[in-house]
Parts: C-alpha cells; sequence; structure tokens
C-alpha cells in the first residue's frame, strides 16, 4: 500500500477510521460513513483527500437530486435555442452534454476523491440507481452513443445521515464506517487542532463542562464537536475566566439549538 | 474454520452476502488485517456489517467465536496462519464441497451454488441437521484452539478486539431498544403507498417531458401531463389509557408524537379506551364519558381501507375480556370485549397491536389475557424494530 491516510493536521481522526479508510482505498470501494452529527463526517472527505494530495469533487445531494444529475445532463434547451439562432455547431450534440460531479471525477486524468454527501437526503431509489456506475465506475451516454469510463478509478467516499435506510444491494458494495463520539482525550487534540495554542486551564475546564452537559438527562440534542468549537471560540471572545465554567455555562445557547434543552440545563442547576 | 467464522454471523441474523465474504478474504489477501485480531476485527466489521444497529450482534458474535483466544496475549499460531492465508482456507472449503458430491464447475457457479446452499441453511438450520454436521459448528468445536494447548507468551497489546468487542458499547444502536420519537418517526414513513392517482381529475404539468417532447420536435409546444403521486395510507391510532399503562405513558405520548408528526398520511384518527374495547370509545386519554364515540359508529364510518393500530398492554383481568357486560342505562348485556376486538380484527384485515410489555414467559394471572390475545392479533413489542415489523406487515395483505 503506497498510499495511507493517517489523519492530517486539520482532522484527527481515530486509528479505527484511519484503518477503514484505507481499507476501502485498497478495496477501491466506496466507504461509507455514518455517525452523530457533527463529528466531522464532511470533514473526512477533506482530510483525505489533503493527506493523499488529491483533488476533492464534493456532490452535495438534495432532496431533488437525481442519480442522472451526477453523470451528465443533456441541454436540450440550449441546443433548441442554438438551432433557431443558427449558432454553430448545433449538429454536435456532445457539446451539450454537461458531466455532472461523477461525470467530473470519471473524465478527471488524476485520480480524485469524491464525496457524495447526505445520500441519505435522496430518494429512496437513489442509491440503487448508482450501483452500476460506483461499482464499474463507467456510464453510457446514449445521445453520444459514448461509454464514459474512469480514467483513473476515484476515491469515494459517501456519507449518511441515517435519515433513510439504504438498499442492501447498495450496501454490499459499500466499506462501512461509524463514527464514534470522540472521548475526552481525542476531543482534546480535536480542539488543539482547530485552535493551535489555547488556555490549558481552559480547555480542560470547557472540556469538563461539555461532557458533563452531555451527560445531562433529557438534552433531546446533544451538542456535537462542532458547537464545542464554536463554544470554545465564544469563551474566548467573551474574555470568560475559566473558573467560571464550573458553576455556570456562558453562551449555553451556542451548544443547546432547544428551548427545551436550555430549560433542562437552567433546571439541573438549581 | 474460517467458513464456520461466516455461517455464525449467518445463524446469528446478520446477513452476510457471499460478495462481502469475498471482499473480506481479499483484503486479507492484501494484508489489509495487518495480522492482528484486532485489525481482523474492523476489517471484519468494516466489511461486513453495514450498520452500527448491528455492531453490537457483531460484537457478540465475534466474542462468541473468538473468546478462547488469549486476547492480551500473542494469537495462537493456527489462527495466525490463518489469517495469514485466506484464501487457502477458501480452497480448502470449495475442495471439500467438490467432495460431498458438487459437480466440477468453474469456481463462479461453485460460489452461486454456496450461496444458495447458505440461503437454505438458514432456513433448514431451525429445524433440521443439513448443514450443521459438516460446516457448521462441528468445524467449529473440531478444532479445539485451547487458550491451554498453546504456548502463551509475548507481550500484551493496547487495545485489542476482544476488549473493543467486549465493550459492547454500541448496545443502544440495537433497533431492539426503544429510544426518541425520531425512530417512532422513521417507522412510520415506512407506511406509505405512494400511489399514482389514475381517479384524480386534475392531472399535473410533467415539466421535464414537456421540455423534452417540445425541443424533441424542434420547438413546437408539446405539452405533457402525468397523474400526481400522493400516500393514500389512512390509519387508526387505538390507544390504551390509565391504569398499568400509566407505566408506559411516555413511550405512547411519544409514538403519538410521531404519528402526529408523521403529516405523510391521508388521515389519521385517534381514539382511547380502558384495557379492552368495548361499546365506547374516548376522545381524550382523559376518557370522560361526555367525550366518546360509539365503537358502531367507528365500524360505520371508517371502512376497511383504514389501517388500524391497537396500543395497550393487554392486561387485565380475564373477566374484563370475556364477559358480557352488563348496561345499566339499557338494563341489557352488551358483547364483551373479546366479541368487540374480534368485530374489528374482521372488519380491518390491516390491524396490528402494539404492547410496550414484552410477551410474558409463563402464563399468571395478569399475563393470561396478554397471551391470549397475542394469539388472536398480530403483536408487537412497542419499540423502534417492533414499530417496524408491524409496519411492514400492514403494507400487505394477508
Amino acid at each position: 500500500m503506497n498510499q495511507a491516510f493517517q489523519g492530517s493536521n486539520q482532522y484527527v481522526a481515530s486509528q479505527e477510521l484511519m484503518s477503514t479508510v484505507n481499507i476501502a482505498i485498497a478495496l477501491q470501494k466506496p466507504l461509507l460513513i455514518k455517525g452523530e452529527p457533527g463529528t466531522g463526517k464532511t470533514m473526512l472527505a477533506q482530510a483525505v483527500a489533503d493527506a493523499l494530495g488529491k483533488k476533492l469533487i464534493i456532490w452535495n445531494v438534495k432532496s431533488t437530486t437525481k442519480a442522472q444529475d451526477g453523470l451528465y445532463v443533456y441541454d436540450v434547451v440550449q441546443r433548441l435555442y442554438d438551432s433557431q439562432f443558427g449558432t454553430h455547431g448545433v449538429d454536435d450534440i456532445a457539446s451539450y452534454i454537461k458531466f455532472g460531479k461523477l461525470g467530473e471525477a470519471f473524465q478527471s486524468d488524476e485520480q480524485v476523491v469524491l464525496l457524495i454527501d447526505e445520500i441519505d437526503k435522496a430518494d429512496l431509489e437513489f442509491p440503487n440507481d448508482l450501483l452500476w456506475e460506483l461499482d464499474q465506475m463507467e456510464f453510457y451516454i446514449p445521445e453520444t452513443k459514448e461509454t464514459i469510463k474512469a480514467k483513473q478509478r476515484p476515491i469515494v467516499i459517501i456519507t449518511s445521515n441515517a435519515e433513510k435506510e439504504l438498499p442492501d444491494a447498495f450496501l454490499r458494495r459499500c466499506v462501512f464506517h461509524y463514527i464514534d463520539f470522540p472521548d475526552q482525550q481525542q476531543m482534546e487534540q480535536i480542539v488543539r487542532v482547530h485552535f493551535g495554542e489555547l488556555d490549558e486551564h481552559l480547555v480542560q475546564q470547557a472540556l469538563m463542562a461539555f461532557y458533563a452537559l452531555r451527560e445531562l438527562r433529557n438534552i433531546e440534542k446533544k451538542p456535537s464537536t462542532s458547537e464545542l468549537v464554536d463554544w470554545i471560540r465564544a469563551l474566548i471572545a467573551g474574555g470568560i475566566d475559566p473558573d467560571a465554567l464550573s458553576s455556570d455555562i456562558p453562551f449555553a445557547g451556542v451548544l443547546l439549538k432547544k428551548d427545551k434543552d436550555l430549560q433542562t440545563l437552567a433546571k439541573s442547576k438549581r | 474454520m474460517f467458513s464456520s467464522f461466516f455461517y455464525l454471523l449467518r445463524q446469528r441474523g446478520l446477513h452476510v452476502s457471499l460478495n462481502e465474504w469475498l471482499s473480506l478474504m481479499e483484503a486479507m489477501e492484501k494484508g489489509l488485517h495487518q495480522n492482528s485480531l484486532t485489525g481482523f476485527y474492523h476489517l471484519c466489521r468494516a466489511l461486513l456489517i453495514k450498520s452500527e444497529a448491528d455492531f453490537d450482534r457483531f460484537d457478540q458474535v465475534f466474542l462468541e467465536f473468538f473468546k478462547d483466544i488469549p486476547f492480551h496475549e500473542e494469537l495462537p499460531e493456527e489462527l495466525l496462519d490463518w489469517l495469514n492465508h485466506p484464501s487457502e482456507d477458501l480452497r480448502r472449503t470449495i475442495m471439500k464441497l467438490r467432495d460431498q458430491g458438487f459437480p466440477d464447475e468453474t469456481l463462479e457457479e461453485l460460489l452461486k451454488r454456496l450461496e444458495e446452499r447458505l440461503q437454505e441453511q438458514t432456513e433448514e438450520h431451525n429445524g433440521g441437521n443439513y448443514w450443521v454436521g459438516t460446516q457448521g459448528r462441528s468445524a467449529f468445536g473440531n478444532n479445539g484452539w485451547h487458550p491451554n494447548g498453546i504456548r502463551i507468551g509475548g507481550e500484551s497489546r493496547h487495545r485489542t478486539a476482544m476488549m473493543v468487542a467486549g465493550e459492547r458499547k454500541y448496545r443502544d444502536f440495537r433497533k431492539d431498544n426503544t429510544l426518541d420519537t425520531r425512530q417512532f418517526q422513521m417507522a412510520f414513513r415506512l407506511l406509505r403507498q405512494l400511489s399514482v392517482q389514475n381517479d384524480s381529475a386534475d392531472k399535473v404539468l410533467d415539466v421535464d417531458g414537456t421540455i423534452r417532447d417540445t425541443c424533441d420536435n424542434a420547438g413546437t409546444l408539446k405539452i405533457r401531463y402525468k397523474n400526481p403521486r400522493k400516500n393514500a395510507v389512512k390509519v387508526l391510532l387505538l390507544m390504551d389509557s390509565g391504569g398499568s399503562m400509566d407505566y408506559y405513558s411516555g413511550l405512547c405520548s411519544m409514538l403519538f408524537q410521531a404519528a402526529i408528526k408523521s403529516n405523510h398520511f391521508k388521515e389519521l384518527h385517534t381514539y382511547y379506551f380502558h384495557n379492552c374495547i368495548y361499546g365506547d370509545l374516548y376522545n381524550a386519554p382523559t376518557l370522560r364519558w361526555d367525550d366518546s364515540v360509539p365503537t358502531e359508529w367507528l365500524l360505520q364510518n371508517y371502512d376497511s381501507s383504514y389501517k388500524v393500530i391497537l396500543v395497550g398492554d393487554a392486561a387485565m383481568s380475564p373477566y374484563e375480556l370475556r364477559e358480557q357486560r352488563y348496561s345499566w342505562s339499557q338494563k341489557v348485556y352488551t358483547p364483551s370485549g373479546l366479541e368487540w376486538l374480534s368485530k374489528l380484527k374482521q372488519h380491518y384485515p390491516h390491524l396490528i397491536w402494539l404492547n410496550p410489555e414484552p410477551l410474558p414467559k409463563f402464563r399468571d394471572y395478569w399475563s393470561q389475557t396478554h397471551l391470549e390475545l397475542a394469539s388472536i392479533f398480530d403483536m408487537y413489542d412497542l419499540s423502534a424494530e417492533g414499530l417496524e415489523t408491524g409496519m411492514k406487515r400492514l403494507m400487505v395483505n394477508r
């Protein structure tokens, strides 16, 4: 294995995650990442791309996205316009084919990292429609009778928030990893990656308060890594004395997004 | 030895396909397990298990299979050997299959057959002894790697597979746990019958079709219509309230919230009863007599196309279920609870019962009605998994 992912200076990956990434790369299979929101699923692709020195192509999936959009779009309307005004090259259908993100990744001369973000947002059929393309890394364009084949198999990373069950046939082709919520030690590392120079005392106090908050019962939406980072930023900006954190949580609104959770917090202090 | 782990995984309800197994072998060939059991554990999990809900089950199977390995010590040679040459094991398996009268075919065909056999095995296994004798547990037993028989030495490792598996920290993701409304909502989403409404008069403009056809038509407008797709599912939710159900009020309110929030149903109606259904159903969980509707009215107004979800612990005194009730206002005996329930069941072919209490193992005074009703109705646990299977049951015609 000449390419190995070892985390990056922007991203702290657990041993497990790193080995899973390497498994997926070695087996040339798509890597499916699940995990709590805010555990850095999307960041991972960026980190992998940076670490391996490859270009990152992001395909953001939305509820209206169709599998076809990722491959190519045939712009019939533009072609019609051109034909009416008699401009150049109407016969050349190929110039009306616009490649989607997946098509772009296939076309690239160098190996790229392709991130298919939040695949579960789309229709139930969406993953199934991509089976062949991800397996064989090629697709056919009937309009031009052309087969587009990946010049270099891209490293495919797929994230899911588990909003929908993904079809079995699709899952069978993936390597799966579930990102655990980082423990305190790991979290400290993550915080340091984000801030560099930081008052030791503040980090310890903030983490203690943060994990205590997550442990509170009845919290519906637990704060996650990205919220912690925002919160620490707010603490620094506000010039909060670290010792005050043990008794009071300032800027709680940064951590907790639900009214009910804020009330729970207020109650627990009494 | 190698394949018996595969069989064990499947026996324990993890649907590992042969394709995935082959990828695992390929990965081991490439040395991706890093010659350690921990590496092997991660590799297995990444390739074979595709949902965190199954992690716990996987951990258990892994523990069960490898429990005799002295995990903080050096790996037994036999195991290391196996980890190093997985394909030989596959070859051995195939040789064995050939010996047992499989016709000599190409590898691919053979594997396909193997898969078919496997399929059979999971079904046959419960009652029979089809495969167990050859490749199943016996191989697993015969191998006998006892910790005593193997020289123990070496240094301890940092965080081994056994410890990881032993922690069972994915327990919370098991689907048979009751979690939050979100999971209930997800289950309710299964209750969806998007049907193209052929009967609806108003069609919708098929924009994409129109554009495409118009352009193909060299710009002369050609309009396309299509029928709209809507969810056609209508739901009737009948909930037990008060008494022994108070323990589960949180759970029931979660279910109710989830049902309300799942706004994709065409209709959703909720009624309440206490312990068992009689002549009246109540509009609110407070069960006030002046706020009720006759059950008869319900049957007349909601036809059999409704999907009915009954929620209750089915625990009551036997007489509450079987005895006819004397109505003081009409001075007559009215049908018993069981008769009412049978009426409902007859009227609604799509009816399930969700029970927050697991099916009792023994028959006692309070649980006898539970057992009796469970034999009449399709009864499921009121958990995310139970609800999911229930919803699937509601979707099929039977």
